[in-house]
C-alpha cells in the first residue's frame, strides 16, 4: 500500500439542491488514526459514505488504499470496514452468529469462522454472553459486537462513524482503548466524531468540518492552539456573559483581570472560568462574525 | 487465515449463508409464523361454519372456499418479507453487507427463498386441516403437481412485489401498512364467492384482476371445476407481476445507494 491510506481532492457532492460537501481535500498517512470532527449535519458521514463506496461522488478524485472508490469499488471493499453510525449488528441472531456470519461472508470456512468468531467474542468481552440474542444487548455491547464484525476480515483501513456517540462514560472508554489498541496493530482508522475530547484522546491528525468544508487540518496540539486556552467570563443577571476575556491560567493573569474588572462592575457580579467549548471551537475556527456583547 | 480471507466469495456461498440468516429470522419470528398460518385456519373455519350454510347451504362451500384460503395464506405469508426486507435496509446492517466484496442484493434474495419456504409449509398445514373439515380434493397427482406448481408461482410473484415494497418504504410500519393494501384483492374476486353474485359494475374489476384466474385455476385442478383460459391467464399474471416486481427491485436495491 501506498504511504497514503486515504486520498481525497476537490471532493463535492450535493443531494438535489443540497450542497454536503464543499470542495474537500484531505490526506490520511498509513497507520494512523484520523478523526473528522463536526457539528451535526457537518457532513461526516456522507463523507464516511463515500470514503467505502456506499455513495457515488459528483466530482473530485477519492483513492482508498490507492483505489478509486468509483473506479474500483471492489478493490476498495477488499481494503476496508465499515461501523456505520447505527450499530450494524442482527439483531435477530446471537453474537455468536453475528460473527460467523460475516466470517463466511469474508470467505472464511464453516469451522475457520467457528474459531474466529470464538476469538473475536473472547477479545471484546463478549464470550458470556455469545449464545445470547442481540437484541437483549446494551449500547455498549452492540458497538463492540459492531467493531469485531469490523475486524473478522483483516482490513488495513478501518472506518469508524460516531463511534461512541451515545455510550455512557465507561463504554466510552473501553471502546477508546480497543480503538487504541487497534492502532497499535498498525490497522489506520478514519474516524468522526462530535467530541473535541475524544478527537484529542484517539487521532494523530484531526480535521474539522462545517458546512461542507474542512476549515481547519492538523495534530491535535495545533488545533487546540487556534483554539486558544480557557476564558473568564463575567456574568451579569439571568446569567448573561457580559464579557469572556482569554486567560492564560495563570494567578498573575487572572488577578490582574480580576482588578481591572472590579474597577468596572458592582462587586457582587459573578465571573466563572471556562474550558474551550465546542461551541468556541467552531467559534473561533469557521470565523463567522462574532456577535459583539459589550 | 489470511490466504481464505483475501480469496473472493462466491456468490454461491454468500447466498447460502443469506438464505440460512433469513430462514434463521422465520423460525425466530413465532409471531409471525402462527399467525401466518393461524389466521387463515380461522378465516376458513369461519367460512366454512359460519358464512358457508347462508352462502351454499347443500353444505359444499368447504371445496369452493379452499382455494380462496390457500392464497389467503400465501397473501399473509409473504407479506411480511416487506418488513423484513424494510428492517435490513432502514438499520444499519445493509451498509456493511454494501461495504464487503460480496453480492449484497442476496440479502433481499435470501428473504425471498426464506418467505417461500415458509408459505409452502403454511400451505400445506392449511391444506391438511381443511381436509380435516370436510375438504375432499378429486385431484390426481399430475393435478396436485401443477397447483403446487401455480402456489408457487403465485407465492414467488407476490413475495417479490413485497421485498421491492420493502426496499422503497420509508419504515417498517409503512412497508406493513403498503402491504395490507394489497390483502384486500382476495376478497374482490372469486375466492370467497362466484363473482357473478356481485354488483355488475364490480364484475369488470373482479374478473380481470390476477386473483380470480389464479384461483380458478387451482379450484379446477383441486375440484374439477372448469378451468378454461383462466389457467393460462394466471401463469401469465403471475410472470407479469414477477417481471415487474423483479425489475423494481433491482432499481430501488442500486438507487439506495444515492439516497442518503
Amino acid at each position: 500500500m501506498s504511504k497514503l491510506a486515504i486520498e481525497i481532492q476537490g471532493l463535492r457532492k450535493t443531494f438535489g439542491r443540497q450542497v454536503v460537501l464543499d470542495g474537500i481535500d484531505l490526506n490520511v498517512e498509513t497507520g494512523t488514526v484520523f478523526a473528522l470532527l463536526g457539528p451535526n449535519g457537518a457532513g461526516k458521514t456522507t463523507l464516511i459514505n463515500l470514503l467505502t463506496t456506499l455513495v457515488v461522488p459528483d466530482a473530485g478524485i477519492v483513492k482508498v488504499a490507492g483505489h478509486d472508490v468509483v473506479k474500483e469499488k471492489k478493490e476498495v471493499k477488499r481494503s476496508i470496514s465499515l461501523t456505520g453510525q447505527f450499530a450494524a449488528v442482527d439483531e435477530v441472531l446471537t453474537a455468536e452468529e453475528n460473527l460467523r456470519m460475516i466470517s463466511r461472508l469474508s470467505g472464511l470456512s464453516a469451522s475457520e469462522s467457528r474459531s474466529r468468531a470464538a476469538e473475536l467474542l473472547r477479545r471484546f468481552d463478549l464470550a458470556d454472553s455469545a449464545k445470547k440474542k442481540v437484541k437483549t444487548f446494551s449500547g455498549g455491547m452492540r458497538r463492540r459486537l459492531d467493531l469485531a464484525n469490523s475486524l473478522v476480515a483483516d482490513r488495513p483501513i478501518l472506518f469508524l462513524d460516531e463511534p461512541t456517540t451515545g455510550l455512557d462514560t465507561v463504554s466510552r472508554r473501553t471502546l477508546w482503548d480497543m480503538i487504541l489498541e487497534l492502532k497499535q496493530q498498525g490497522i489506520t482508522i478514519f474516524l468522526t466524531t462530535q467530541y473535541l475530547e475524544e478527537a484529542d484522546q484517539l487521532a494523530d491528525r484531526i480535521a474539522v468540518i462545517s458546512e461542507g468544508r474542512v476549515v481547519a487540518d492538523g495534530t491535535p496540539e495545533e488545533l487546540k492552539a487556534r483554539v486558544g486556552g480557557e476564558v473568564l467570563e463575567v456574568r451579569g443577571t439571568g446569567d448573561v456573559v457580559l464579557e469572556s476575556i482569554p486567560i492564560d491560567g495563570s494567578v498573575r493573569d487572572v488577578s490582574r483581570i480580576i482588578n481591572e474588572l472590579s474597577a468596572r462592575y458592582p462587586s457582587d457580579t459573578r465571573i466563572a472560568i471556562r474550558k474551550p467549548s465546542m461551541d468556541d471551537v467552531f467559534v473561533s475556527l469557521t470565523a463567522k462574525p462574532k456577535e459583539e456583547i459589550a | 487465515m489470511r490466504n481464505s480471507l483475501s480469496g473472493s466469495v462466491s456468490v454461491f456461498t454468500s447466498q447460502s449463508v443469506f438464505i440460512g440468516r433469513s430462514m434463521r429470522h422465520s423460525l425466530r419470528n413465532v409471531d409471525a409464523l402462527i399467525m401466518a398460518i393461524v389466521l387463515p385456519i380461522m378465516l376458513m373455519l369461519m367460512f366454512t361454519y359460519i358464512f358457508g350454510g347462508a352462502i351454499d347451504p347443500t353444505g359444499d362451500y368447504v371445496n369452493y372456499v379452499v382455494p380462496g384460503i390457500i392464497l389467503l395464506t400465501a397473501g399473509y405469508g409473504s407479506a411480511s418479507t416487506a418488513v423484513d426486507v424494510n428492517q435490513d435496509m432502514t438499520g444499519g446492517i445493509i451498509d456493511r453487507f454494501r461495504t464487503m466484496p460480496i453480492a449484497s442484493h442476496g440479502v433481499v434474495i435470501g428473504h425471498i427463498v426464506s418467505s417461500l419456504a415458509r408459505n409452502l409449509l403454511a400451505t400445506g398445514i392449511v391444506i391438511l386441516v381443511a381436509m380435516l373439515v370436510g375438504f375432499r380434493p378429486s385431484a390426481g397427482l399430475m393435478d396436485w403437481i401443477f397447483a403446487l406448481a401455480i402456489i408457487a408461482l403465485f407465492i414467488l410473484a407476490l413475495t417479490w412485489l413485497f421485498a421491492g415494497i420493502g426496499l422503497v418504504a420509508s419504515s417498517p410500519a409503512a412497508a406493513s401498512g403498503y402491504g395490507f393494501i394489497l390483502l384486500f384483492l382476495p376478497y374482490l374476486s372469486s375466492a370467497f364467492v362466484p363473482t357473478e353474485t356481485m354488483p355488475s359494475w364490480l364484475h369488470g374489476v373482479a374478473n380481470h384482476q390476477p386473483i380470480t384466474p389464479i384461483i380458478e385455476t387451482i379450484r379446477g385442478l383441486l375440484t374439477g371445476t372448469p378451468i378454461g383460459n383462466d389457467a393460462w391467464i394466471a401463469v401469465g399474471w403471475c410472470l407479469l407481476i414477477l417481471a415487474v416486481a423483479f425489475a423494481w427491485s433491482v432499481r430501488s436495491f442500486r438507487r439506495l445507494a444515492g439516497r442518503r
